[in-house]
């Protein structure tokens, strides 16, 4: 076999066939995926939940991660969120002509692991390769279903005042272990990607409460967009402390020097909870006891006033507002 | 100390502003002159800590803000001639000239690139040498060396595809010629933390002497603008003007006299636009002659239009700090950082942007 990806690789042909067999089904081997058949027909009862989303990070690998531990993870996430227990995916890559076959490989080693770790099987997928310069190296689409127990009603626009915001650890991880290393930025830290499946995590929340109202993993946008996504959609205000907020030294002095805020910067493996605050202290017990909730912290409140708003109480008293993320965060100039 | 943590300790911060509280009698009107300075104050806070004799007013100093029109226009006519790439930094692209913007130019088929340094720019020229690569040259006395190094670098190693559209500026003039125009009264001044590491503190001087105005140059972080503010109401209390550094760490009486060196080995002085503020003679800089042949205004013909203000945007008066965004028609109904009229609300350290980011209007 060719040590590159060509174009004839997603003809549907022998050479595609020959890389469906060699290359992609020998780690993700299961029953359902082996049998080839157009669609995965698999047993189901419940409420369905049914989420898809598309991986173009660059580069395809950062420290902690690489874009296929993100596609299973950030799929599985999107199921958590809604209380959900992530059982299948599918996988579906688009391929730029002439990539290394063992870069392929070694995402398929990482998709393998994570969806492992997950406890959810790829039940079904599909490869196409475009001419070199119609994609970028490696695009990734995953779908996900899972299953949504009885008495769980978790949704974006279930927050109620009074409700406490917990956050499962520091915030900005992800983001600038992925800036660090793209051309033109690079600088050198042992900051990693906090790219992890949440599922676990979740499951033992919602086995210390059910009351839990809203929640979301703060990927793009970061912590800030996702909160105001909740405070507009639930017509709630929401308060913070700037000093409950966990953040890393390193993803602090990073920020600082190109001009960002933590606030604003992608997560991969955190959730952020709004939940009846009777419950908070015995879930946020729970959450610090699993391994991606010992830095978990009660940040904030939803409160009455100022709907649709997120402010921010400031390290040193004074207060905020914090809003969504207006494009993309640039480097400063002075 | 670690940068960010230790500086926004908030006992030492109470510690400060207690301080403030209690020292302050007189009425202050203290001016940061930085945008990064006004964003620190904005996003932690700051003025709602500060007593009522204090009022803050939010000075020029943001290199984005106080492009004028004319010279965006020159960048985005250059960008759309065939065969040139247009470098710049980020914060340039959305900045809105008389008709488009870099984005808009870029969009439409221009070559504009962003750059993190004046080095990328060389690598960019050196690896397209059929193109001609112009560096968008904006900025202060901080950015300048290194735009100097890169023509520096660029003649050593014979590129001959690079060219700089300098629009730099220095500081001191533009602050001068706010003071003298009278329009604002100022009790005190934050001098530019950045700015003074390369000019060093003493280029702040004549402020001090010549118009009885206590100076104290910053830091970036809360803790430093605390113990400015700090240290401009004792002098104030005691009648005293005097250019003192709340920013050791960072900062000296002389500068980096290398940076310098290496500016002004490169560029020399000359008059400067500054939005709002009109031209200011010696507030510019451009290439001097022995190295004319990087300047990209010299290099192409270029006709960059007319240049038209946008209506209604009162960015030239919030930059002379007559008045705040918050006296703007247009601010947070039409104006907003997704959809900017004027460079205030463009630029991550322009007054407006940070007002509408930071400011807890309904929390007051």
């Amino acid at each position: 076999m060719s040590d590159r990806i060509l174009l004839a690789h997603g003809s549907g042909g022998r050479l595609a066939h020959e890389l469906i067999e060699k290359v992609l089904l020998k780690p993700l081997s299961n029953p359902l995926l082996d049998r080839l058949d157009d669609s995965a027909v698999v047993p189901f009862s419940g409420r369905l939940a049914f989420t898809t989303d598309s991986y173009v990070v660059n580069p395809i690998f950062f420290p902690g991660g690489d874009i296929g531990k993100l596609a299973v993870c950030g799929t599985v996430n999107d199921l958590s969120m809604m209380g959900a227990t992530p059982l299948y995916l599918s996988l579906a890559f688009i391929i730029e002509e002439g990539l290394p076959l063992d870069e392929l490989e070694r995402v398929l080693v990482s998709v393998q692991a994570a969806a492992r770790e997950a406890q959810v099987q790829i039940v079904t997928g599909d490869t196409k390769v475009v001419n070199k310069g119609s994609a970028d190296r490696l695009f990734v689409n995953t779908a996900g279903v899972g299953v949504v127990p009885e008495g769980i009603d978790i949704s974006g626009s279930s927050a109620k005042p009074g409700d406490k915001v917990i956050l499962s650890g520091t915030i900005g991880d992800h983001g600038i272990a992925v800036l660090s290393q793209r051309e033109g930025i690079g600088f050198s830290t042992r900051l990693e990607s906090d790219c992890a499946p949440l599922n676990g995590l979740v499951a033992e929340m919602l086995a210390a409460s059910k009351r839990i109202h809203a929640m979301r993993d703060p990927t793009r946008g970061g912590l800030a967009t996702t909160l105001n996504e909740i405070a507009s959609q639930s017509k709630v205000g929401i308060r913070i402390e700037e000093e409950k907020v966990p953040v890393r030294e390193e993803v602090r002095g990073a920020c600082e020097m190109l001009g960002i805020d933590p606030l604003y910067v992608a997560n991969e493996g955190k959730l952020v909870a709004l939940v009846h605050s009777e419950d908070a202290n015995a879930i946020l017990e729970t959450m610090r006891h699993h391994r991606y909730g010992k830095n978990a912290a009660i940040i904030g409140e939803v409160r009455p006033d100022h709907p649709g708003r997120v402010v921010m109480k400031t390290t040193l008293g004074a207060s905020r507002i914090v809003d969504m993320l207006v494009g993309d965060p640039l480097p400063r100039i002075c | 100390m670690r940068l960010a943590d230790d500086f926004r300790n908030s006992d030492l911060a109470k510690g400060l502003i207690d301080g403030i509280h209690r020292n302050s009698t007189k009425k202050a009107r203290l001016m940061e002159f930085c945008g990064g300075h006004t964003v620190a104050i904005m996003k932690h806070g700051i003025r709602q800590l500060l007593p009522s004799t204090i009022e803050m007013l939010s000075g020029p100093g943001c290199p984005v803000c106080v492009t004028d029109n004319s010279d965006l226009d020159k960048a985005i006519a250059l960008a759309r001639l065939p065969g040139v790439i247009l470098t710049t930094f980020g914060d340039m692209l959305k900045v809105p000239g008389s008709r488009s913007s870099l984005q808009e130019a870029r969009a439409e088929g221009a070559d504009v690139r962003i750059v993190y340094s004046t080095l990328d720019a060389l690598q960019i020229a050196r690896q397209n040498p059929s193109r001609k690569v112009v560096f968008l040259g904006v900025g202060f006395e901080t950015t300048a060396p290194t735009v100097a190094a890169s023509v520096l670098q660029a003649e050593k190693e014979g590129i001959g595809n690079y060219y700089v559209l300098s629009m730099h500026k220095v500081c001191p003039p533009a602050i001068k010629a706010i003071l003298d125009s009278g329009e604002v009264k100022l009790s005190g001044l934050i001098c530019p933390g950045h700015v003074s590491a390369v000019v060093g503190s003493a280029a702040w001087d004549f402020i001090a002497r010549d118009y009885g105005i206590p100076c104290v140059v910053s830091g970036f972080e809360p803790l430093d603008i605390l113990q400015t503010v700090h240290m401009l109401v004792s002098q104030l209390e005691k009648g005293e003007s005097r250019v003192e550094i709340a920013y050791r760490r960072g900062v000296t009486a002389e500068g980096n006299r290398r940076a310098l060196e290496t500016m002004y080995q490169v560029f020399e002085l000359c008059p400067a636009r500054w939005r709002g503020v009109g031209t200011v003679g010696g507030s510019g800089l451009r290439l001097r002659k022995a190295y004319r042949r990087f300047d990209a205004e010299a290099a192409f013909e270029f006709d960059p239009g007319p240049t038209v203000e946008p209506k209604g945007c009162i960015c030239g008066e919030v930059l002379r700090a007559v008045k705040t965004p918050r006296d703007c028609g247009l601010f947070r109904t039409v104006c907003t950082p997704a959809n900017p009229v004027g460079p205030c609300m463009v630029s991550s350290e322009g007054s407006c942007a940070a007002y509408y980011l930071y400011e807890a209007t309904d929390e007051r």
